[in-house]
């Protein structure tokens, strides 16, 4: 392999990678305050357990999401110095302000938050987590905006053929980053709602298998006890809450991921419209939305695809908002980039041995066209899955049907598919260009990086290979573990984040939690 | 105006660094002592516990200096890291490991369990200690970069005697300098035994940064970080008597101010070369040659302006909140989590 697929799949595979942790995070976190704001003004016991067992899962995941964005930091200098120092002066700008005004707030307050139970007031204390949360949300906000400059570039000049920072204010209100910015941010939601209603749906299932939950003859749900504190009536409501909560949170974010990604589409047909086209596998101009294309995607050859179901209307609709207007197919579209940017790569040497080879606009076309639908369809899979959840939990349990428990539980990874999808569909519906020129600058005002130039020059095809291994395996080793600790904490149910909870009133020495009155004892320690 | 842009920012990414020394610099050292010195279970957790809620805060001051160089340097940014490019990847792997440790460490009541962990914060932080050290002490003494800025000469190319004394410096900083922060936030035996390091082993310790120092300052110093270099070596004097003289805060600070006296005379005698070329000095990356346009420095000093100020606040408010001093019976007992 050359160096230049070696860097694209380590970045492909650190950033998706990375993007499993992200949305949890975000999602999670907004929905963790959410509860324990709830706690702090009514008081509630069950909104304290929501907080205490979902923040713990909140933060077996964090932790993942701050090691793996590390490795993203460093990413464009190690792998892509020629894409750094072009677009540096723009777009390193975005990154600088993301690690100010964003991630310094969120280490430090949600170190605040872990450790700050009992030692801080109440207030300051729910305060430290909604600073840490949107603190995060802000995060994506900065890197969105630089990831929308490579879609779609605005707010420069260029200056000796590079381009120049000269509107910061265009640069953050790009509309491609305003529309992106909610479609993610929505699109985390769901995968929040979908782990949330997963896993309440185990607890409710496990306590009707263990025989505290029974239900009447109208199906209605009769709560029981058990022995252990942890199983009692407020754990029952902990978990119905939790999976309603869940259920709407996934139905709304579904609504919102469509909504914006409609706006996305409409601008996308503008900016990139050969993304477009391969998101359809479209070879000929025409208005229809294929529901299922057949043929040899992978042969990159126009004549082999047929659109076997196709709608007519509905693609001129998402993109444009009308049902007639023409959508270019790829057989239009790619002599329009070729007459406009060049059929050959220059003979620069930056390009290496790919120099003056022959320039290819066309997206492969199986990824593009898969992962637009994997992504519309697993969201639009889990927001009706949700639905359906929400009506059978309107009498306060779930069935006893363990295979209906194992479908919530996995279905909580149908939102993650539906967000890689999605990125990996907007990054390589993107080639070949790193940047994607902007068609409202003309000519030679107009900047764009073909991926061929960007990687970095001296790196050796050995040291990237080494990398792309080592990160490889230690991500892969890392995930087993993580998830096999966030099945050990949702086993082990609320008692697993509230200890005190996990001995019996008659147990003698009252456990663990015996020191906690103890005034030196920590609340919380690693 | 836009003269002195550059240099204000080459200023601030130089007070990044000094500040990621700083802090993080006693959460490596706490990692890397946690199997040097320390062998029970509880001592470990005190260990942990003095820098659990700050040590991700405190690695944010790396990110940002790599962020800010990416936006202020660009060229810096590139040809440094693309130079450094399996250094730098060891530091990513052992920064990794580091921090899913201390999150994962306690989750699950096993000794096997905890030991392996226990050397993944060690190693890890070695290995991001070390690997922080060679790339500044190769930024101050040069990389062979061609007109580009792009590494000649393999994988390797960057490996010379500079590299390994700037690791030596930071490590060894970094353990007296944790042991000195220990010293100030433990009590009982853990205190006892780092005060014991730092009496020991202070003035060895910084021998390495000061030789590393001494190089730059022969290439390049002036009379002020000649200056900077002697009250550095005052401090680390004061340091070690109050450190025999058991005043733990006093200790702590003056190491600290040797360490930011000692880095602080580095950059400054590099100035205003960012990263020197060891082909040709024509290659070398200039604040000129590297820095980012006048609009941009200066959008982000704005940006600086406001928040530094505002970090420092609400991080100093973090290091107050837990203030107090932690020893092994704070320790709460292990959790075991077991199914329901
Ligand atoms: C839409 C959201 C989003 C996207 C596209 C990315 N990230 Fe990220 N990143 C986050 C959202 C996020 C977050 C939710 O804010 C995280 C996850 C866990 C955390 O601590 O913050 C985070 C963590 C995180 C960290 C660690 C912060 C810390 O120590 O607290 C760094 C350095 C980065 N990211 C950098 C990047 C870079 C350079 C990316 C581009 C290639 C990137 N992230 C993509
Ligand atoms: C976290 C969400 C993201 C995911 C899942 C993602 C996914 C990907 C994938 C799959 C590739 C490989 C494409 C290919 O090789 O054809 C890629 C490339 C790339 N992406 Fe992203 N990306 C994300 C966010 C970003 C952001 C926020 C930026 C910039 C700030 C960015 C910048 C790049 C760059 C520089 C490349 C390398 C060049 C290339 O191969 O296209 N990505 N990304
Ligand atoms: C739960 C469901 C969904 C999830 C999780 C999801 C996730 C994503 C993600 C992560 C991206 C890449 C980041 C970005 O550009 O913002 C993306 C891009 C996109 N999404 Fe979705 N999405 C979902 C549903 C939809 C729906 C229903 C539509 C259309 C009606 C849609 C249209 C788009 C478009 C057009 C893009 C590409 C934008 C571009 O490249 O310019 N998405 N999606």
């Amino acid at each position: 392999m050359e160096a230049l697929e070696i860097a694209r799949w380590q970045f492909g595979i650190t950033t998706v990678y990375h993007f499993l942790m992200v949305p949890l995070t975000i999602g999670l976190g907004l929905l963790v305050a959410v509860m324990q704001t709830l706690w702090y003004r009514t008081g509630e016991a069950s909104y304290l357990r929501m907080t205490r067992f979902w923040g713990k899962l909140f933060l077996i995941n964090f932790i993942m999401g701050v090691a793996t964005g590390l490795v993203q930091e460093f990413q464009f200098g190690l792998a892509w110095s020629e894409y750094s120092r072009f677009v540096g002066d723009i777009f390193g700008a975005p990154l600088a302000l993301e690690a100010l005004l964003a991630f310094f707030v969120e280490s430090t307050f949600l170190g605040l938050w872990i450790f700050g139970w009992q030692r801080l007031p109440r207030l300051v204390h729910l305060l430290s987590l909604w600073a840490a949360v949107l603190a995060s949300v802000l995060s994506a906000y900065f890197i969105l905006v630089a990831n929308s400059w490579m879609q779609h570039p605005v707010g420069y000049e260029l200056v000796d053929g590079r381009p120049v920072l000269n509107d910061i204010w265009a640069v953050l209100t790009n509309n491609t980053a305003l529309v992106a910015f909610p479609h993610t941010v929505f699109g985390a939601l769901a995968v929040a709602g979908a782990f949330l209603l997963g896993i309440s749906w185990y607890h409710l299932w496990k306590r009707r298998h263990d025989g505290i939950d029974t239900v009447d003859a109208s199906g209605r749900v009769q709560i029981g006890t058990a022995a252990a504190p942890s199983r009692d009536a407020t754990d029952h409501r902990v978990w119905l809450r939790s999976a309603r909560l869940g259920a709407v949170v996934a139905m709304i974010a579904f609504a919102g991921t469509a909504v914006s990604g409609d706006l996305q589409g409409k601008l996308m047909f503008e900016q990139q419209p050969i993304k477009m086209a391969a998101a359809e596998a479209a070879c000929h101009d025409g208005t229809g939305f294929s529901v299922l294309s057949v043929g040899n995607l992978g042969s990159q050859s126009c004549d082999d695809i047929v659109a076997l179901i196709e709608v007519p209307g509905v693609l001129s609709f998402l993109a444009n908002g009308d049902f007639t207007t023409e959508v270019k197919g790829v057989n239009t579209l790619v002599p329009e980039y070729q007459e406009k940017y060049g059929t050959h790569l220059p003979d620069n040497p930056i390009y290496g041995d790919r120099a003056g080879a022959e320039i290819d606009y066309l997206p492969v076309l199986e990824v593009t066209y898969w992962g637009f639908r994997i992504m519309i369809g697993f969201g639009a899979i889990a927001a009706l899955a949700a639905g359906i959840a929400f009506w059978v939990l309107r009498r306060g349990t779930v069935p006893e049907s363990r295979w209906l428990m194992r479908l919530a539980v996995f279905g909580i990874l149908a939102p993650f598919g539906a967000n890689a999808a999605g990125w990996i569909f907007t990054e390589m519906g993107r080639q070949p260009f790193v940047v994607a020129p902007n068609p409202d600058f003309a000519g030679v005002d107009s900047v764009f990086m073909f991926t061929a130039a960007a990687v970095s020059p001296g790196v050796t095809v050995a040291e990237l290979l080494t990398s792309l291994v080592a990160l490889a395996s230690v991500y892969a080793v890392l995930l087993v573990i993580e998830v096999r600790l966030l099945f050990t904490y949702v086993r082990g149910g609320v008692a697993s984040a509230m200890p005190e909870l996990a001995h019996t009133p008659a147990d003698p020495d009252g456990g663990s939690g015996h020191r906690a009155d103890d005034a030196d004892v920590l609340s919380f320690a690693y | 105006m836009s003269e002195a842009l550059p240099t204000l920012w080459f200023v601030l990414i130089a007070v990044l660094w000094v500040g990621y020394l700083f802090l993080e610099g006693f959460d490596l050292g706490v990692g890397m002592l946690m199997k040097l010195v320390y062998r029970t279970d509880s001592q470990r957790r005190v260990l942990l516990n003095t820098v659990g809620p700050v040590w991700d805060g405190n690695e944010v001051w790396l990110i940002t200096a790599i962020g800010a160089t990416f936006a202020a340097f660009p060229a810096w940014y590139a040809s440094l890291l693309s130079s450094l490019y399996l250094p730098f990847t060891a530091v990513l792997l052992g920064l990794i490991f580091r921090a899913v440790a201390f999150e994962w460490r306690g989750k699950v009541d096993s000794p096997a369990w905890r030991n392996r962990w226990d050397w993944a914060i060690a190693l890890g932080s070695l290995t991001a200690a070390a690997g922080i050290g060679a790339a500044l002490a190769l930024t101050t003494t040069g990389l062979p970069i061609n007109a580009n800025g792009d590494r000649e000469g393999g994988p390797f190319a960057w490996f010379n005697g500079y590299a390994l004394l700037g690791a030596a410096a930071v490590v060894l900083f970094c353990l007296v300098h944790a042991a000195a922060f220990l010293a100030l936030k433990t009590e009982g035996g853990v205190r006892g035994t780092a005060l014991r390091v730092v009496r020991r082993f202070l003035p060895f310790a910084l021998l390495p940064m000061l030789a590393w120092a001494l190089t730059v300052q022969i290439r390049g110093g002036t009379m002020l970080t000649a200056l900077a270099l002697v009250l550095a070596a005052g401090c680390a004097a004061a340091s070690w008597r109050s450190a025999r003289g058991n005043r733990d805060g006093r200790a702590f600070a003056a190491l600290g101010a040797a360490m930011v006296l000692m880095v602080g005379a580095i950059f400054a005698a590099a100035f205003p070369v960012v990263l020197p070329s060891t082909l040709d000095p024509l290659f070398d990356l200039t604040l000129d040659s590297a820095s980012s346009s006048p609009y941009t420095l200066g959008l982000m000093s704005i940006v600086a302006a406001f928040g530094l100020p505002l970090i420092l606040a609400y991080q100093g408010w973090t290091y107050w909140v837990f203030r107090r001093r932690i020893s092994e019976r704070s320790i709460p007992a292990a959790h075991a989590v077991t199914p329901l």
